[in-house]
């Protein structure tokens, strides 16, 4: 299923009869056959049950695992990346883990003046005046100080956000953004990754590539714009929400939390 | 980075090291044998990487890396310097307590700046200054580098575009062969000092001058190359194999306590290997 846009423009993210291998042991593969395309300003959410494979699946899309099989482009570019000359490519897309992934040695701010520092060869204060802008734009001003074990999961995962859009990447990837989180925050994020989408201010206007994975399928409704599924070792591509609802899968009514209408 | 540090996670490596012991002793030799081969083949390669990010990387990111470099001799040096000339103490009052009274016996006693050289310079000092130092930061360094491989702060580098073994091992190397060089100086020089003073307590008729005269004599300028030698190599060594084993392979918490098992005895038994050779290669000059 491709989208008008796909039409048109140039796929950001191309996947050909791709197989994806788990994390923890690469020669298992937990999803194969992946025909999928991205283009610029799409807004996926690649749902599925626990254990079906989205987080591997996210993995292999931001270049930390090799494809199991077949052909993976992004941005024209053969994956995976590992080269240093290659990598500026790479880092057109981010990624935000699960539980933030923050590294527990820096503070908070450390943290997400790390990539800057890093690629821009900065000292701490010089990256100090951007890392209080990302800071501010995720509410976390107040614990810039703070290590990573001091904060809630709900302020991690937001720090691990801020880490991955410093490099002002054009693609981000969100695993599982909802997962864990208290009404209060998940609104906040399905808020501020609209806001990305549309073009957030802190990103100077810049339209972002979204992809996200989720269990639940609800909360994404008048969000999100295309959807997938993942079940059974299959990448399942399924449109519009309008598509989705129409399709007769018994898996979405799980992921939908409604009952089976027979 | 991936394909690189993941040596162990092969279908080989599974058997070799997780399946059921055999019940035939040749068998059982034969996989200790090639565990063995198998984890040299792993360090060797890690040790290669590293040394391949030193030379490449070096001036990469400098303004963030080289202060952990600095952060990082600091932790295995200065930090360490009272418990070592605490230490230092005790090896000289060890040595010379055990030798002045048989020494005097034997009316030997113009030998004790050599018997000094001999075992504090050239053996237990870069020994145990080896040894004190995989104790204090080879063990936390497994422990903080396994800990962050199980908890994704590893592939969260990854994602960063940041290269872990620039970032997280560069340091560490450095640091640990500047700490080790410099504290085993330290530990030597404590060492000849609290020797002359146990002798002097001792009422050993020795002058200060006729000391030093002795050590002097017995130094050689080949033993100043092969302590330098030495401890750079100790502390290069530690460093690979408490890195690798934290890092280079995927981990569990609740695997991080053996990785820091093996660790340890891999790294005193690759620090004896090479103090034999060094011995090998002093006595072949």
């Amino acid at each position: 299923m491709e989208t008008t846009a796909s039409k048109t423009s140039p796929p950001l993210i191309e996947m050909k009869d791709v197989s994806v291998g788990s994390m923890r042991d690469q020669s298992t593969i937990v999803i194969e056959g992946v025909d999928w395309a991205v283009t610029a300003g799409d807004y996926w959410v690649l749902a599925g049950l626990q254990g079906t494979g989205k987080t591997d699946f996210l993995m292999m899309t931001a270049g930390l695992t090799p494809p199991g099989a077949g052909s993976y482009h992004l941005f024209g570019e053969a994956m995976p990346i590992f080269d240093e000359r290659r990598l500026p490519t790479r880092l057109r897309q981010g990624l935000v883990f699960d539980g933030g992934q923050l590294f527990n040695h820096l503070t908070v701010f450390e943290n997400i003046a790390l990539p800057l520092r890093y690629h821009r060869n900065l000292s701490l204060g010089q990256a100090a005046e951007q890392t209080k802008r990302w800071l501010k734009a995720v509410e976390l001003d107040a614990w810039a100080d703070s290590t990573p074990g001091t904060l809630g999961r709900n302020w991690q995962k937001r720090a691990g956000l801020a880490r991955a859009l410093s490099l002002q990447p054009e693609i981000l990837l969100v695993d599982n953004p909802l997962g864990g989180l208290d009404l209060r925050h998940a609104w906040w994020w399905l808020g501020f990754l609209d806001q990305l989408s549309k073009g957030h201010a802190i990103m100077e206007g810049k339209r972002l590539t979204v992809i996200v994975t989720a269990s639940d399928l609800r909360p994404w409704k008048d969000r999100a714009k295309q959807f997938a599924i993942l079940k059974e070792r299959r990448f399942v591509v399924l449109g519009t929400w309008h598509q989705l609802e129409a399709a007769s899968q018994e898996l979405l009514h799980e992921l939908l939390m409604t009952e089976r209408q027979t | 980075m991936q394909k690189e540090t993941a040596t162990l996670d092969t279908p080989r490596a599974r058997f070799l090291f997780h399946m059921p012991l055999p019940r035939s002793s040749v068998r059982f030799l034969g996989r200790k044998l090639f565990r063995m081969l198998f984890t040299l083949q792993g360090l060797g390669a890690f040790a290669l990487i590293t040394l391949g990010v030193i030379l490449k990387k070096w001036p990469v990111a400098r303004r963030l890396v080289w202060p952990l470099i600095f952060q990082e001799t600091a932790r295995a040096g200065v930090r360490l310097l009272p418990m070592f000339l605490f230490l230092a103490g005790a090896l000289g009052l060890l040595v010379i307590g055990q030798t002045v009274s048989w020494l005097t016996r034997v009316g030997a006693i113009n030998y004790l700046g050599t018997i000094m050289i001999i075992v504090v310079v050239r053996e237990l000092g870069p020994l145990i200054a080896a040894l004190l130092l995989l104790a204090r930061i080879g063990t936390a360094n497994v422990v903080e580098l396994g800990t962050a491989r199980a908890t994704g702060e590893i592939e969260a580098l990854e994602a960063l575009g940041i290269d872990p073994v620039h970032y997280l091992v560069m340091p560490r190397v450095l640091g640990m062969m500047l700490g080790a060089f410099a504290l085993t100086i330290y530990l030597i020089l404590g060492s000849l000092a609290s020797g002359y003073l146990w002798a002097f307590l001792q009422d050993v008729p020795l002058r200060p001058a006729e000391y030093f005269r002795q050590l002097a004599g017995a130094l050689t300028g080949l033993d100043f190359a092969l302590v330098g030698l030495k401890t750079l190599a100790f502390g290069f060594i530690i460093a690979i194999v408490t890195c690798y084993h934290g890092l280079a392979q995927p981990l569990r918490l609740e695997e991080v306590s053996y990785a820091t098992v093996r660790a340890v005895a891999q790294s005193v038994i690759a620090c004896v290997i090479m103090d034999a050779l060094v011995i090998i290669v002093y006595l072949a000059v």
